[in-house]
């Protein structure tokens, strides 16, 4: 090339979108809900509650009852009660017809959910209505149609169930996991404590409402609403035998010390800081968008997110140019809007965790890049980032920040990305960007990660199993590995 | 440039990767006050076009007056780009359209099938620009890129350029006979290195014609080539585009992949014969809140 002139695209205001909100008149919110205990909604003991707060237009939306330890040991009885009268006595395919009732009224009443699951948790209402809910619904469909073959599934054995299982879920995705826990205990006959998080227990509380519906027997399901204190009493209940928890790699060390000497069993799925590695060879163009979504799909409040880029520094200069100019095409506000990429952070605390670690780039000596888009006053927000000049020793690519930003750090060779890409104590997920297959088998047997994307990313269905090594956590939920943890094999 | 030098172009496409981008930029919801100005805007981007065997002078007349008064009921409305005829219509065309501002384009080099010698090709295309083209829409050699002789695609490109003078080349694919996106990357290289205003994608004789992934994956050539170079190239998707829907995606993915400057007829053209009706009546139901039947629609 002659003359290399610095040209630059113009993303402005020549054609904008107008307003597209989705209407939220169909969704009904009760004042405040109850404790889901023994097929009934009860108030706690005492009538303590803690009021949920909308994290893109600081409204309030409900209030729910805060579980103390006497309601969370209801909920265990009730478990129990149904575990040995009902449940685990029942003919598989009887409870394979309950488990498929449930999926098909998650599809029935799937606009509500989307609707509620963004009031709630400010993910984009295009994320929710095509991704949590329809893949909520799936999960259903697909551990219904387990129920029945268990033998199958472990061949020359017998599979029981374990017992009463002890769920405690994230804020990220507050339906779609409570969905990954439920199904699969329901499948091998265990009945279920569970607990969503404090920020966003709207809709557990409407599957609660669904649950209820759709007439599965009393005290089969329990939903308990609170905070860390609930959860602590679920975890050390001495009645429960199986704690499921995804959440932080601090409450996961946590939880692994509470049970160490009990016979309770867990799986844990926990933090993450994937690399998400393109070569020179990789389509750059379907290659930037995979970086996109792996970074910036629900605000990056992903566990497996895609947040630490290693780009072959041959095509550094391509691929960030290509990044930037994305970055000024994705339109961040209000959730409920139908075009909306990029919604609020989901809580004021979340909030903070982000800005600090913005904070701590800078002065590390990163390059911060960030898109002119105006935010909306009120709510939590934070603008996509990237942070150009990272390098292995930054505590912003040690450490999971679980926000919408992404380190940029470039390698020359396949041993070096290999080395620096396992050279955490996080091992969820990575993705690798190459036309060549032999590349991607190479990688994919020598990264340390559950899950692999080889030219995309953040891709999930029931089928597959998910679940880290090291620090990520143990076990897998998903497919059939996902009912491993849910039976007793003899 | 020689062939090894053509043949280094090459750059890997993921098919699964673009249609994942084609949908979501379907889930972009184009309303109200956004909706009206997008359908002007595709009015205004149409090349209007009749490329039959059965073309005459009073079909090409009748043709131009629609371009110029494309509902004369709605006020306010653009008029189409251009219109697209064979070059014995172009006289025809030129005439019916003086002082309208709108261009002529004119077809050529043995379109649509691009099998013939070069000699005839050129001498296609200079009765097309002597007849007073504005435009000139050429097709590749489909089978000669096919084959792996790329030189002889970019010569031949290079070679209709240059008989094209002012007149502002369209170079046509035919991607549908291209069967991948690695070859539909491929050739708009090819193209634009050998001096293309336009890369256009279809003839509309071949289905598939202007499939979604098909122009992003040359939207994506072009945003290449202005990065390496600075030069701005056309995009024009024509045949299988007849709904004002489709029309909008296609707008959507234009100013998110090129941005504000490529929004204009100067960069951007829709070749078809449908479409405009089809916008007219989303246009009229914008303005008076119901749908009018077909038939207060003219067909030219």
């Amino acid at each position: 090339m002659a003359k290399k002139t610095e040209t630059k695209l113009d993303f402005g205001s020549k054609w904008d979108y107008s307003a597209a909100p989705e209407s939220a008149d169909h969704a009904s919110i009760k004042e405040e809900y109850g404790l889901f205990i023994d097929g009934k909604f009860v108030k706690a003991e005492g009538g303590k509650k803690f009021a949920s707060v909308s994290p893109s237009s600081e409204k309030h939306i409900a209030y729910f009852a805060e579980a103390s330890d006497k309601d969370v040991d209801k909920a265990v009885k009730a478990a129990r009660k149904a575990y040995n009268e009902v449940w685990s006595i029942m003919p598989p395919k009887e409870r394979a017809k309950y488990i498929y009732r449930i999926a098909r009224l998650i599809q029935e009443r799937a606009r509500e959910f989307a609707v509620l699951e963004s009031i709630d948790g400010g993910k984009p209402i295009r994320e929710s209505r095509d991704v949590d809910v329809p893949i909520a619904a799936n999960h259903f469909f697909y551990y219904a149609g387990w129920a029945d073959k268990l033998e199958y599934a472990f061949p020359g054995k017998t599979a029981k169930p374990v017992g009463v299982a002890g769920q405690i879920i994230p804020w990220n995705f507050p339906l779609l996991m409570a969905a990954w826990k439920i199904a699969p205990a329901l499948a091998c006959g265990n009945t279920v404590v569970l607990k969503p998080a404090e920020t966003t227990p709207l809709t557990a509380m409407k599957l609660a409402e669904l649950i209820h519906d759709s007439g599965l027997p009393a005290g089969v399901v329990n939903i308990v609403t609170g905070a860390g204190a609930t959860g602590a009493a679920i975890v050390n209940h001495p009645d429960v035998d199986k704690v499921a928890f995804t959440g932080s790699t601090g409450v996961g060390k946590i939880i692994q010390k509470a049970i160490a000497g009990t016979n309770k069993t867990a799986t844990l799925e926990l933090g993450g800081k994937a690399a998400n590695i393109i070569f020179d060879d990789a389509p750059i163009d379907q290659a930037v968008e995979g970086i996109i979504n792996g970074i910036f799909f629900n605000q990056g409040h992903v566990c497996c997110a895609g947040s630490r880029l290693f780009v072959q520094e041959n095509v550094k200069d391509i691929v960030i140019k290509k990044l930037k100019d994305r970055l000024s095409t994705l339109i961040v506000g209000d959730p409920m809007d139908k075009n909306t990429d990029v919604g609020a952070i989901n809580s004021k605390e979340q909030l903070n965790t982000i800005n600090k670690y913005l904070k701590i780039g800078v002065e590390e000596g990163a390059e911060i890049y960030q898109p002119n888009c105006t935010l909306p006053k009120k709510g939590n927000w934070c603008k996509p980032t990237l942070f150009l000049e990272a390098s292995q020793s930054h505590r912003i690519v040690q450490e999971e920040i679980f926000g919408p930003v992404l380190t940029i750090q470039t390698f020359r060779t396949i041993d070096e990305v290999i080395d620096k890409a396992n050279n955490t104590p996080f091992g969820l997920s990575a993705g690798v960007w190459t036309d060549k297959g032999s590349k991607i088998f190479n990688l994919t047997s020598k990264l340390r990660a559950g899950v692999i994307w080889a030219n995309t990313y953040n891709k999930f269905d029931p089928t597959s199993p998910f679940g880290g090594y090291k620090e990520s956590g143990y076990g897998r939920e998903g497919g059939l590995h996902g009912l491993l943890p849910y039976v007793k094999l003899s | 440039m020689t062939n090894s030098e053509l043949i280094t172009l090459k750059r890997p496409i993921d098919q699964v990767g673009v249609e994942e981008r084609v949908a979501r930029f379907q889930t972009r919801s184009i309303k109200n006050e956004a909706k009206n100005q997008g359908m002007k805007m595709v009015l205004s981007m149409i090349d209007l076009t009749t490329l039959e065997g059965k073309d005459t002078v009073g079909k090409v007349r009748q043709m131009c007056y629609k371009a110029a008064h494309l509902h004369d009921a709605l006020p306010g409305l653009p008029t189409v780009a251009a219109v697209c005829v064979y070059p014995t219509h172009v006289a025809t065309a030129v005439d019916a359209l003086k002082g309208t501002g709108i261009k002529v384009a004119s077809v050529a080099t043995a379109f649509p099938s691009g099998n013939s010698s070069r000699a005839i090709k050129l001498a296609d295309t200079k009765i097309a620009v002597d007849a007073g083209a504005d435009e000139v829409d050429m097709v590749i050699s489909r089978g000669e890129f096919l084959s792996g002789n790329y030189s002889f695609v970019f010569d031949e490109i290079a070679a209709i350029k240059e008989a094209c003078g002012k007149a502002r080349l369209k170079v046509i694919l035919e991607t549908g006979e291209l069967s991948t996106l690695d070859n539909v990357r491929h050739a708009s290289d090819i193209a634009m290195l050998a001096g293309a205003d336009f890369i256009k994608t279809s003839t509309g004789k071949i289905s598939p014609a202007a499939t979604m992934p098909v122009t992003l994956v040359m939207l994506e050539a072009i945003r290449d080539f202005y990065y390496e170079t600075g030069k701005m190239v056309g995009m024009k998707p024509a045949g299988g585009i007849s709904k004002s829907k489709l029309a909008l995606h296609n707008l959507v993915m234009v100013k998110e992949t090129l941005g504000d400057a490529w929004l204009s007829n100067e960069w951007f053209r829709f070749g078809a014969s449908s479409l405009a009706n089809d916008v007219l009546m989303q246009l009229a139901r914008q303005a008076d809140g119901r749908y009018q039947g077909l038939d207060y629609f003219s067909k030219d």
